[in-house]
C-alpha cells in the first residue's frame, strides 16, 4: 500500500498475510520427520534450502551427525536450490525493469538446474530429500557429469546477464543510486544475505558460522561484497553470488566421499529436550529454526526466522521520497518470496 | 543432567561437560564474556544464565529491563544484527500432543485465567508446574529475543519473564528498527502488547480476528475437526445376524454422503 503525492511516495507500507499460512502452529502438531514437507514451502524457489536448517536443528538436539558423503551431497545441493532461486531473480529483474530477453534466458537455464534436483531427489520443487542424520537417496548414475554440464550453462547465463543488463546504460540509470540502506540501518532491520553484503557488510553464514552438517570448508570460494548499498549493488552481489556457487558445486562434486548416506538414528525419531537454534544461509539471506524441544515427538515450539520478513520490513524506510518507477526497482531488487515472508 | 535445567549464572563453569573438546572450552570462555558484559552492564537485570559450550548463550532479563537490554547490546556491546524476536508459551498444550483431544485433557488450563472452562474445577491442585527451557523462567509467557554481532560471530538470546496478568513489555522497535514487524507479529500471534511501539495493527490476520493463535490454548481447528492422522475409514465386517454383505458398499456410499 503507498501513499501518493504526484509520483512521489510518501509512504509505502507492505500488507503481508495473504499467504500466510500459520506453519509455526502447524508445526507443533508434525513429528520432526513431517516438518520438512511444511517447511519446504516456505521458499518454494530454494526448497531444499529449507529444510536443511531445520534437520539440522533437529541433529544438533539429538547429537547426530550425518556422513561425509551425506554432508557433501546436501550442500551440493543446497547450493543447486540457490542456483535455481537467484537465477530466477537475475531474470526477474530484467522483466521488472522492461528488458524481457533476459527473463526468458533465465528461465530456459534455470530448467537444467531444476532437472538435477529432479532427477536426483524427484521433486523440481519440493525435494523434502533431507533426513535427521543424512539424505534420502544416493545420487544417480551420471548425475554428476549432467551437473557439471549445468554449471556450465548457468555460467553463460551469468556473462548474458552482465552483458545485456549490467551493462546496459538504461539499466544503470535505474538502479545506481535507487534504494540506497547504509550498513547499520540494514544490520538494524535485520536484513541478511546478499542484501546485506550489499551495504558493505562482509558476513555470510556459510563461511561465518556454517553449522555442522554442512560442508563448504572442502571448497575455495569467496565472499563478495558492494559498498554501494543500493539497487545495482545487491543485484551485482547476486550475480556474483551465483558465479561463486557454480565453483562451489564444481569443487564438491569432485571431491564426493564415499561411504553412508544415513548415519544411525532410531525408526521412531524423538527428539530429547532442549533448545537450539540453527541458521544457515538461504537463497534469500540467514534463514533460521529455533526450535524447542520437550523430548517428544514433535517439536514443543518452532519458530520460524525468515530471510525475506526482514529484508522486506525494511521498504518503509527505504521508500519514503522515492518516485513510483524507483519502487519497482526496489521492490525488484530486494527480492523476496511471498511465502517466506508469511510462513 | 537434565538439559533443560539451566545453570545460574554463578555455576557457569560446573555445567560445562567435562568431555569438551580443548577448542570448544576457548570458545565457551568467549561466550562467558558475553554474559560478563551484559552482567557488568545491566546489574541485577540480568536474572540468569545458560552457556552451551561452543555453540549459544542464553540469557534472562527482568521485563523493565528489557528495553535498556537491547540498547546495551547495539549500541554497547556491537551486536547490530537484529535476528527475530518472538515469544515462547510454555503452557502444556491442553489439547493432547496432538491436539486432537475433543476437550481438555489436562486441568492447565487454571494458569490462564482468562479462559474459564469445566476443566478448572478440578485443577485444585494449583496450576500445572511450567516447564521452561534454557536460562529458566517463572511465567507461562516469555519474551524471547535473537542478537548477532556479525564481527565477532557471537550470538546471544535473550528471554525475559512476563507476568500473566499484564502481558506487556517495552518496544524494542527505537533500537532494532527491524523489531518493528516482529512485535506486530507476537502481539497477534501470542497477545502481547509492545509499550511504545509506533504502529501497533495486526501484520498477517484480519483486523476482527478473535484469539491469539499461537498460544497453546488456541485449539488447532483442523486436527479438532477430524483428528490426525484421520479416522481410519473402514466398515466393520458385517455378522451373521447382518443382512448380506453386497449392499456394504452401498451403504458406505451413502454415510459419506
Amino acid at each position: 500500500m503507498a501513499k501518493l503525492d504526484g509520483e512521489q511516495v510518501v509512504r509505502c507500507e507492505p500488507i503481508p498475510g495473504y499467504m500466510h499460512r500459520g506453519y509455526e502452529k502447524l508445526c507443533e502438531v508434525r513429528t520432526y520427520p513431517q516438518v520438512t514437507t511444511l517447511v519446504n514451502r516456505i521458499d518454494w524457489l530454494g526448497s531444499f534450502a529449507n529444510e536443511v536448517p531445520f534437520i539440522l536443528a533437529a541433529e544438533k538436539l539429538m547429537d547426530v551427525e550425518a556422513p561425509p558423503r551425506a554432508q557433501v551431497i546436501r550442500t551440493i545441493l543446497f547450493e543447486l536450490s540457490r542456483l535455481g532461486n537467484i537465477s530466477l531473480f537475475l531474470g526477474d529483474l530484467g522483466i521488472q525493469l522492461g528488458g524481457l530477453t533476459i527473463g526468458f534466458y533465465a528461465f530456459r537455464d534455470r530448467e537444467f538446474v531444476l532437472n538435477q534436483i529432479e532427477s536426483a531427489t524427484g521433486g523440481r520443487f519440493h525435494p523434502n530429500f533431507d533426513r535427521i542424520g543424512g539424505i534420502k537417496d544416493d545420487l544417480p548414475k551420471g548425475w554428476i557429469a549432467e551437473t557439471k554440464r549445468a554449471m556450465d550453462r548457468i555460467r553463460r547465463l551469468c556473462d548474458e546477464f552482465e552483458e545485456l543488463v549490467l551493462g546496459n546504460e538504461i539499466f544503470a540509470a535505474r538502479t545506481r543510486g535507487v534504494g540506497v540502506i547504509p550498513s547499520d540501518v540494514a544490520l538494524s532491520y535485520g536484513m541478511s544475505g546478499a542484501n546485506l553484503r550489499a551495504t558493505g557488510v562482509d558476513w555470510d553464514l556459510r563461511r561465518d558460522a556454517c553449522p555442522p552438517g554442512l560442508s563448504y570448508d572442502l571448497a575455495d570460494w569467496k565472499v563478495w561484497t558492494h559498498p554501494d548499498g543500493d539497487s545495482y549493488a545487491r543485484t551485482w552481489v547476486r550475480l556474483q553470488e551465483v558465479r561463486e556457487s557454480t565453483h562451489i558445486v564444481d569443487q564438491l562434486l569432485d571431491s564426493i566421499p564415499s561411504g553412508p548416506i544415513m548415519a544411525k538414528v532410531p525408526r521412531i525419531i524423538k527428539v530429547p529436550a532442549g533448545e537450539a537454534y540453527v541458521a544457515t544461509e538461504n537463497p534469500l539471506g540467514e534463514m533460521g529454526y529455533y526450535v524447542v524441544s520437550k523430548g517428544d515427538l514433535v517439536p514443543f515450539r518452532v519458530k520460524i526466522r525468515s530471510a525475506s520478513f526482514n529484508n522486506i520490513s525494511v521498504v518503509p524506510w527505504v521508500s519514503r521520497g522515492v518516485i513510483i518507477p524507483d519502487l519497482i526497482t526496489i521492490m525488484a531488487s530486494l527480492y523476496f518470496i511471498l511465502g517466506d515472508i508469511d510462513r | 543432567m537434565n538439559p533443560l535445567s539451566s545453570a545460574d549464572t554463578t555455576d557457569e563453569t560446573a555445567e560445562a561437560p567435562a568431555d569438551e573438546a580443548v577448542e570448544t572450552v576457548e570458545v565457551d570462555e568467549r561466550r562467558q564474556a558475553v554474559v560478563d558484559q551484559f552482567t557488568e552492564l545491566l546489574g541485577d537485570a540480568v536474572v540468569q544464565s545458560h552457556i552451551r559450550p561452543g555453540d549459544d548463550v542464553w540469557i534472562r532479563v527482568t521485563r523493565d529491563a528489557w528495553a535498556t537490554t537491547a540498547d546495551v547490546a547495539r549500541n554497547r556491546l556491537g551486536f547490530t544484527f537484529f535476528d527475530f524476536l518472538s515469544a515462547m508459551d510454555w503452557l502444556p498444550s491442553p489439547f493432547g500432543r496432538d491436539m486432537d483431544a475433543q476437550e481438555d485433557t489436562s486441568g492447565a488450563v487454571a494458569v490462564d485465567d482468562a479462559d474459564a472452562s469445566p476443566g478448572e474445577a478440578d485443577a485444585d491442585a494449583g496450576p500445572v508446574a511450567l516447564e521452561t527451557g534454557y536460562a529458566g523462567g517463572d511465567t507461562r509467557f516469555q519474551l524471547l529475543a535473537r542478537v548477532y554481532d556479525v564481527r565477532n560471530h557471537i550470538g546471544v538470546t535473550f528471554r525475559a519473564d512476563l507476568p500473566d496478568d499484564d502481558l506487556a513489555a517495552p518496544t524494542w522497535s527505537t533500537t532494532y528498527l527491524g523489531a518493528d514487524w516482529h512485535e506486530r507479529e507476537v502481539r497477534e500471534m501470542f497477545g502481547i502488547n509492545f509499550i511504545g511501539h509506533p504502529h501497533m495493527v495486526n501484520l498477517y490476520l484480519p483486523g476482527e480476528f478473535e484469539g491469539y493463535p499461537l498460544r497453546k490454548d488456541f485449539p488447532l481447528l483442523a486436527r479438532r475437526v477430524k483428528p490426525w492422522p484421520g479416522i481410519v475409514d473402514v466398515e466393520q465386517m458385517p455378522t451373521d445376524g447382518d443382512e448380506d454383505a453386497g449392499d456394504l458398499r452401498c451403504r458406505r456410499r451413502c454415510r459419506r454422503q
